[in-house]
């Protein structure tokens, strides 16, 4: 009903997704909204209604990766429960959860854009489609491996 | 030039301006749409629906308050489609809403209860609601129930765009929507200016002050207590709307009575102490120009507006006139002047205020407003909370006798009475700066540049050959633009008027509900009303105040003054 209301300056929204994404646990503090609020200046109660309105921002503490699946209909048809269970299965985590190594955050979201090739699944900005889950595990493992490596 | 419209309402041919809403044009024409986010004050939100209207062409209903009208356009009000949605839209808001009529504070003037009875709806098939939310009561001043919140957005307005405060805000998405500071936060915990003027602006129940009448009636049934009110500038012009009554009558002598039929000991007035502000306030101002002070002296009787610069610019502090505000000079006044010359000891005497503030409920509980020893104020009710005790105990406004105010401190001028309107802070004080400057007497009294609604205002007054600035803001946003313009030294003003509500203390936040700004106009007009009047129109010739002087304070700025009607304020930023 007071969606309305979320309508932002043009600048916060793309400032709030820089700043969660310099931040090592991927998302946004209280200081950085405080912090946001007297750059653009802006009250703390504005920067945090868009920050809480949007889904790609998180107000809590993620993972280093946010993995994402769909929950929309055609993807489900698409066996994206088994991807959703293998994700689970390998990483230890359901969604909204973040793995104790804090590597990996399970998100779903509505629609990735993606139907075309689902099931699918999104892993920070890259979409992984036309996924199996012996696939999954395997993209997972790169991940995995790219942080060891580091 | 034609700028009017043909448009088709109901089947009614009709000719409206081009630019209103369907909604105004409606209630031009005989018809009230209902509505609940739209506030005549406010830019418009269109978020409830509940305003929606029928237009030929248009397959979707359409909001009214948010749909211009356009030349042919047929529109329809009251189809079945209309009825059938608007009266879903409210079933749904009231599915969600505690059923608490009975209880509640806006009982009697609540805008969702008026829809739902206009509406007829008798048959609501609503859960027990749960409460979700707990009521934040960690302000000193008002109280939050979530519970009761319809998400209209218009508190979040008010204090965004018209205080632009930024306190109160929607926050998360569908149906975790919520209206309240960042994270949750309880108003305790921010930096909230106590003005209400987010509970002017609430259609329901679900902000309000913290009422204190239970307080003032125990004082009252207390025998060892004296209790003595004191009633702003500004109640004589709104009470009677608390009745029902038309805005804008000036009803000194029934509010008088009134408060004696409550029980009051003596009948104060706050005007009495306005005028102390203006010998205490007009000197500093010339005491500062003397001796080279801080300038632009801004005034300091709005307690909204001291809590706005303490915590939102520290600064500039060194600005703020060190003149307690009228309340608190009647205060400190009344437990050590009028306990000496009434003989009754101070700690008997329990001073209430009537203002139509709720900044001043907080303002009567600082730690600095004790300097009689006792906290100065005990209570200060809002315009509304007397309304309540009138009404409980079966006052009939209109018939009431007309009273007079007690002595010594119930004499007054027109210089105090206009107090209650933007500008006139600043019209009572030139009147007596200059007069004591010049020593001559001022010919035309009314400074006009200063009066008014417009947001801010500037004049220059000649006082003995000398150019003096002076400037005049109400509402915290232009407060702002006056503090901005002070901090990068664009500000070349000696006396600076700011009060936080906007049109002055007359549309404060502790006036009755439905303080639209058309509403705010007839009280400032019936405040110029009262001032052209009265005998007496210049602070220093209040024989009253003159007495005061000669007998206990001595002059304006001398130890007792400085020790009982000035303070300080300091840095509260967050
Ligand atoms: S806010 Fe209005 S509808 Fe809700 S309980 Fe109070 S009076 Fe009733
Ligand atoms: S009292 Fe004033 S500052 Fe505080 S929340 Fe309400 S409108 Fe905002
Ligand atoms: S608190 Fe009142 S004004 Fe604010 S959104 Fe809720 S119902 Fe509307
Ligand atoms: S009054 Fe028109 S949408 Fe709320």
């Amino acid at each position: 009903m007071t969606s309305k209301i979320n309508v932002q300056d043009k600048s916060l929204l793309p400032t709030l997704l820089k700043k969660q994404k310099d931040s090592p646990f991927n998302f946004l503090s209280e200081d950085d909204v405080n912090s946001i609020a007297k750059e653009l200046k802006l009250s703390r109660s504005r920067v945090y209604s868009t920050a809480s309105f949007y889904s790609e921002i998180s107000l809590s503490p993620r993972g280093k990766h946010i993995i994402r699946v769909c929950c929309n209909a055609p993807c489900e048809n698409a066996g994206k429960e088994a991807i959703r269970e293998a994700i689970t299965k390998e990483l230890g985590i359901e969604i909204d959860e973040t793995t104790e190594d804090k590597l990996f955050t399970l998100e779903s979201v509505n629609c990735l854009g993606a139907c075309f090739m689902s099931p699918a699944m999104r892993i920070d900005d890259e979409i992984y489609g036309n996924l199996t889950p012996e696939e999954t595990v395997k993209i997972l493992n790169t991940y995995k491996k790219e942080h060891v490596d580091e | 030039m034609n700028n009017n419209v043909e448009i088709t309402l109901n089947g009614n041919k009709i000719s409206v301006p081009a630019y209103i809403s369907i909604m105004e044009a409606a209630k031009r024409n005989g018809i009230n749409l209902p509505s609940l986010c739209h506030h005549p004050d406010q830019r418009v939100k269109a978020h409830c629906r509940v305003c929606v209207v029928e237009v030929e062409g248009r397959k979707n209903l359409v909001p009214s308050c948010s749909t211009q009208v356009a030349d042919g356009m047929v529109i329809k009000t009251n189809t079945a489609r209309v009825r059938e949605t608007v009266k879903t839209i409210v079933e749904l808001i009231l599915a969600d809403h505690p059923q608490e009529c009975l209880t509640c504070i806006r009982n009697g003037n609540c805008e969702l209860r008026q829809l739902s009875d206009k509406l007829g709806l008798t048959n609501i098939q609503a859960e027990p609601s749960v409460k979700r939310y707990p009521i934040d009561l960690s302000s000193s001043t008002l109280v939050r129930d979530n519970n009761k919140c319809i998400k209209c957005g218009r508190c979040a307005e008010v204090c965004h765009h018209v205080q632009e405060v930024g306190i109160l805000y929607s926050h998360n998405r569908s149906t975790e929507i919520c209206i309240s500071p960042e994270y949750g936060k309880k108003l305790s915990e921010v930096s909230c200016v106590h003005c209400g003027q987010c509970v002017l602006a609430c259609p329901v129940g679900a902000i309000y002050e913290k009422d204190e009448t239970s307080k003032v009636w125990d004082a009252i049934q207390d025998p060892e207590k004296h209790v003595i009110v004191q009633t702003a500038p500004s109640i004589r012009v709104s009470i009677a709307e608390e009745f029902g009554l038309p805005a804008g009558n000036v009803s000194t002598g029934k509010l008088v009575s009134a408060l004696r039929n409550l029980g009051f000991d003596k009948i104060f007035d706050t005007d009495f102490a306005a005028d102390v502000t203006i010998m205490e306030e007009g000197n500093e101002l010339l005491q500062r120009l003397k001796t080279g002070g801080t300038l632009p002296m801004l005034t300091s009787c709005s307690p909204g507006w001291i809590n706005y610069i303490e915590q939102y610019y520290p600064e500039l502090l060194a600005h703020v006139s060190s003149c307690k505000s009228p309340q608190q000079m009647f205060g400190a006044l009344a437990k050590t002047y009028y306990s000496k010359v009434s003989g009754i000891p101070a700690e008997k005497i329990f001073v209430v205020s009537i203002m139509p503030c709720t900044a001043k409920k907080y303002e009567a509980q600082r730690e600095e407003m004790r300097d009689s020893g006792f906290q100065d104020v005990d209570v200060a009710l809002t315009t509304r909370e007397l309304g309540r005790m009138l009404r409980s105990t079966g006052t009939d406004f209109s018939t009431l006798p007309e009273g007079q105010y007690d002595e010594p401190m119930g004499d007054s001028t027109g210089a105090a009475a206009i107090f209650g309107a933007t500008g006139g802070v600043m019209e009572a004080a030139l009147r007596t700066v200059y007069e004591v400057l010049t020593g001559e007497e001022l010919k035309k009294l009314e400074f006009e540049e200063v009066r008014g609604m417009e947001g801010v205002k500037s004049s220059t007054v000649d006082i003995a050959g000398s150019p003096v600035k002076v400037a005049v803001a109400h509402g915290l946003s232009n407060a702002k633009k006056i503090l901005e313009s002070i901090k990068s030294g664009k500000a070349d003003y000696t006396f600076i008027e700011v009060m936080c509500c906007p049109g002055g203390c007359i549309g404060g936040g502790g006036q009755p509900y439905g303080s639209t700004n058309a509403r705010r106009q007839e009280r400032i007009e019936a405040l110029y009303r009262l001032d052209k009047d009265m005998e007496l129109r210049k602070s220093h010739e209040n024989p009253a105040v003159k007495k005061l002087y000669d007998d206990f304070l001595g002059c304006p700025l001398g130890e007792t003054s400085h020790k009982l009607l000035h303070t300080h304020y300091s840095d509260r930023s967050a």
